[in-house]
């Protein structure tokens, strides 16, 4: 291949390899914080607990990598019920500010314990041996871990937009972030949906934990580190949006993927740079509500 | 204004009155209580002579936190890029002495505080059109932006080694650096007394009242034509300033700096210190500030990971049962006392 | 004389739906006017788009003879236009007198003040505690305002539009929300205003209408269905049956319908 072309496709794979990554941890928060108008900093955390239940799940217990991101998810998807109900559904009326210093704290309480159980050292995980090396796809090799990241995206993409626009409760979670009270008085029990998309949400980001060891390492940083990524893919995407999460995923995964091809040094600055540009323009993301 | 007859004549309305009038006219007046603050400071100076580089890390601290207070505090903009003013001051004065001779501290003070007041103004007048998640992330967003530029360029900045073996000329001429820190002690309570004095003035001014009014409820804020903008604007660069300061004290008194300043971690850290100390409350950031850092400084040395989580369990538990933080726990106390009184 | 607020064809829709349609209304100096119409007529709409809270699609908002329609709701506040809201929007966390003062403050320009100390003006402290007085919220006034029943709060938030010394006051259901044992002093205040004020009340009270309104502005669905004085609202049929009628919803349909404005 050429090779402006080939750097073009390498850009484009890894971009997107990259988006769909963000797009399975961020779209949580994005429809929970549509939800429930409540910013949770302590996202990322939940993600970084798959990561490491994912690494001691393989290299404790043995057990495949898929299925480990599978118990991983399902876990930290249940484990997160009692802090909603707990902890979270308190403080649904308070402040932006009360909000963020409490998920703050959890944030930082959480890494504080996987620091006293896994100490600070990266940590990786042992890949099958499908998801090593290369797949060949005739123009090209390209590298098999993040073809299975974009495929395992693309199903999920499709499982969520089916869900969401085809389904019952995708009907009552869209009403709900449209309009809260409204679907309030018409029956919609608010607080369960709430319960539910906030546990399915802390799944993904658990899941897209699992993904991000191959790709970043896991250190228990890592749930501050990426959780400004999150927050960015959330409020360019629009809050309690599928599509906004997706569109800012995809144009924040391959801007940030070029500049860092491109431009090497600069090239953190560009995910930023176009985070400005488009809350400057579009303050409530492209598909938030404002 | 004619009043209906039928009301019953008010009970003594020249004492209710004269009494409001009063509790209005003598609000700003300084306290005794007031003096404690600085009294423990000048002590902290004689009972621990050789704590004096921390002690001044403490109050660039609490300069720091105060310049939070009056945003998040007072007028109710909640930002996480707080510390990129910081960080622009520390690196006016580091630049300035490490690269062009600058090394007069006094005046360098004056010009970190006018460079990060007017990126306050510009950065201020754009972000300030927006609110909740939005301008969140647009703060976070500008913060990070600064310390990857500062990256870029490690050439001038020196990257995450920073800017090290920085020197000063002596204060005012005569006062020079001594190896345990007391004169910079002395002086970053000198600037630290003008700051608070400055601040001070404007939160009992009526500009003050109106940035709480504003935090109140902006939409009343509007109707009554006030100009919300171009207030939060004044105060965010106000206090960008002031975070200016800070910084420039924080590299004097380190003779060193690096991009740290800028971490994401200084801004949630201040904003720890504001919420343990209370918010809105002036004397917040000294006591929020200052238990803060002594805590970091006995625990943290014991084990980081303990200290982090308790950090992260504090602010839990500030959130959850004592939002008025350490200042409000001492009025609750304090009207316990007073109960048997007539406030 | 120039009218103290001229609405001209005032329209708004948001997106298909059309809330306000080609409104027109004068309020003279000195005016007592009513506003009234069935629930959803966009009473409150057509207060905020004069106000400024919100942007009309078309027509214009004239204030003392100068065109406000592109200024903001700041702007127009300090030009002399007051507005109370439907539901409170005080400063709860802060003392009666405090209320009162921010708007003082406002209007004076006090508030850009960063220096001076905000109890050294006497005067406005003074000013302050004059409003408070006419309306008997003087013993209130180092009272947190969430303190106050809310009869009560429903005064300060008359006082606050009071003193911004408006040229013309508008009253979004005054005594909503307050028992009826309380109501009486909402109704007194706003029967002993200033007369200078253009004042613009939008009610539910029949009653209340009557006895404050000199005349009445009929707005149904978004349009003006018909104004006049009291009397002649009253003796029209129309009118009673948008209102009064067995199907209020039919009547109201119907007279949208027809449109424009009548008498």
């Amino acid at each position: 291949m050429p090779h402006v072309a080939n750097i073009a496709v390498s850009i484009l794979f890894d971009g997107l390899a990259y988006a769909m990554f963000l797009f399975i941890t961020s779209v949580g928060l994005s429809v929970t914080m549509g939800l429930m108008n409540f910013v949770n900093l302590a996202h990322g955390a939940f993600a970084m607990a798959g990561g490491y239940i994912v690494v001691t799940l393989t290299r404790t217990l043995g057990i495949d990598f898929v299925p480990s991101l599978i118990i991983a998810s399902v876990l930290v998807g249940l484990i997160s019920i009692p802090f909603e109900r707990g902890l979270y559904r308190r403080l649904y009326k308070a402040t932006d500010l009360e909000q963020v210093l409490l998920t703050i704290g959890l944030a930082f309480m959480a890494i504080a314990t996987f620091t006293y159980f896994y100490g600070p050292i990266p940590k990786s995980v042992p890949l099958p041996n499908w998801l090593q090396g290369d797949v060949n796809l005739g123009f090209r090799a390209f590298p098999s871990y993040r073809a299975f990241l974009i495929v395992l995206g693309i199903l999920l993409i499709a499982v969520l937009w089916y869900v969401f626009e085809r389904t019952n409760i995708g009907a009552k979670i869209r009403a709900a972030v449209d309009n809260r009270r409204m679907a309030e008085s018409v029956g919609i029990n608010v607080d369960r949906l709430f319960t539910l998309t906030f546990a399915v949400g802390s799944g993904l980001a658990a899941l897209g934990g699992g993904l991000a060891i191959q790709l970043f390492g896991l250190t228990p940083y890592f749930a501050v580190l990426y959780l400004v990524l999150f927050l960015i893919v959330v409020a360019v995407g629009g809050l309690g949006s599928l599509k906004g999460t997706l569109i800012a995923a995809l144009v924040l995964g391959v801007f940030d993927t070029a500049g860092k091809y491109l431009f090497a040094d600069a090239g953190g600055f560009f995910i930023y740079a176009v985070t400005v540009v488009v809350l400057l323009i579009k303050p409530a993301g492209f598909y938030g509500r404002e | 204004m004619a009043v209906s007859e039928t009301m019953t004549a008010p009970t003594a309305p020249s004492k209710s009155r004269a009494r409001a009038a009063d509790f209005l006219i003598k609000r700003h007046r300084f306290r005794a209580a007031e003096a404690l603050p600085w009294l423990i400071a000048i002590a902290a100076y004689f009972v621990f002579p050789d704590r004096m580089t921390f002690g001044s890390q403490v109050l660039v601290m609490i300069m720091f936190a105060l310049s939070l207070d009056l945003l998040l505090g007072y007028a109710g903009i909640v930002t996480l890029g707080h510390a990129a003013f910081f960080g622009i001051g520390a690196y006016t004065v580091g630049l300035g002495a490490a690269k062009l001779g600058w090394t007069e501290p006094i005046s360098g003070l004056f010009a970190a505080a006018i460079i990060s007041a007017l990126v306050g103004l510009v950065t201020g007048w754009f972000l300030l059109r927006y609110r909740g998640l939005t301008l969140l992330m647009l703060t976070l967003a500008t913060a990070i932006m600064l310390q990857e530029a500062g990256n870029l360029r490690s050439d001038i900045s020196g990257g995450y080694d920073g800017l090290p073996g920085l020197t000063f000329d002596p204060l005012l001429g005569k006062f020079d650096y001594d190896l345990y820190g007391h004169t910079y002690y002395l002086y970053a309570l000198v600037v630290l007394a003008i700051v608070f004095f400055i601040v001070r003035r404007i939160v009992y001014s009526p500009f003050g009242a109106a940035l709480t009014g504003i935090r109140e409820n902006v939409r009343r804020m509007n109707a009554i034509g006030s100009p919300v903008h171009r207030r939060l604007v004044t105060v965010y660069t106000i206090a960008a300033g002031i975070a200016g300061i800070a910084g420039a004290l924080f590299t004097q008194t380190n003779a060193y700096v690096t991009l740290t300043v800028f971490d994401f971690d200084n801004s949630a850290k201040v904003m720890v210190m504001l919420i343990l100390g209370g918010t809105g409350r002036l004397y917040g950031a000294f006591l929020g500030a200052a238990v803060y850092m002594i805590l970091e400084d006995h625990l943290s040395k014991m084990s980081p990971t303990f200290w982090q989580f308790g950090i992260g369990l504090l602010l839990v538990l500030a959130v959850l049962f004592a939002r008025r933080g350490l200042m409000g726990l001492i009025e609750d106390a304090g009207k316990v006392f007073t109960r048997g009184r007539q406030s | 004389m120039t009218a103290a607020l001229q609405v001209e064809s005032l329209n708004r829709s948001f997106g298909a739906l059309h809330v306000t349609r080609d409104v027109n209304l004068t309020l003279e100096r000195g005016a007592r006017r009513a506003l009234i119409g069935p629930n959803g007529a966009g009473k409150t709409t057509l207060i905020n788009l004069i106000t400024g809270v919100l942007k009309p699609s078309s027509g214009r908002v004239v204030l003392n003879g100068d065109d406000i329609t592109a200024t903001s709701q700041a702007v127009r506040a300090r030009r002399g236009l007051a507005r109370t809201f439907q539901i409170n929007q005080l400063f709860r966390g802060l003392t009666v007198l405090e209320n009162i003062c921010m708007a003082i403050g406002e209007r004076d320009g006090e508030n850009n003040n960063l220096w001076r100390p905000a109890g050294a003006k006497r005067s406005v402290i003074d000013e302050a505690l004059d409003h408070l007085e006419a309306l008997r919220l003087v013993d209130d006034a180092l009272k947190l305002v969430r303190e106050l029943p809310y009869g009560r709060q429903r005064l300060v938030e008359i006082a606050i539009a009071l003193a911004q010394r408006p040229r013309v006051l508008l009253l979004d259901e005054p005594a909503a929300g307050v028992p009826s044992s309380e109501s009486h002093l909402i109704l007194d205040v706003v029967a002993g205003l200033d007369p200078d004020i253009a004042v613009l009340i939008i009610e539910h009270d029949m009653d209340v209408v009557f006895r404050f309104a000199k005349e009445i502005t009929v707005l149904v669905q978004g349009a003006v269905f018909t104004q006049g004085t009291p009397e002649e609202i009253m003796a029209n049929a129309e009118v009673r049956a948008v209102y009064l009628g067995e199907d209020g919803h039919t009547a109201a349909r119907k007279a949208g319908q027809r449109g424009g404005q009548h008498g």
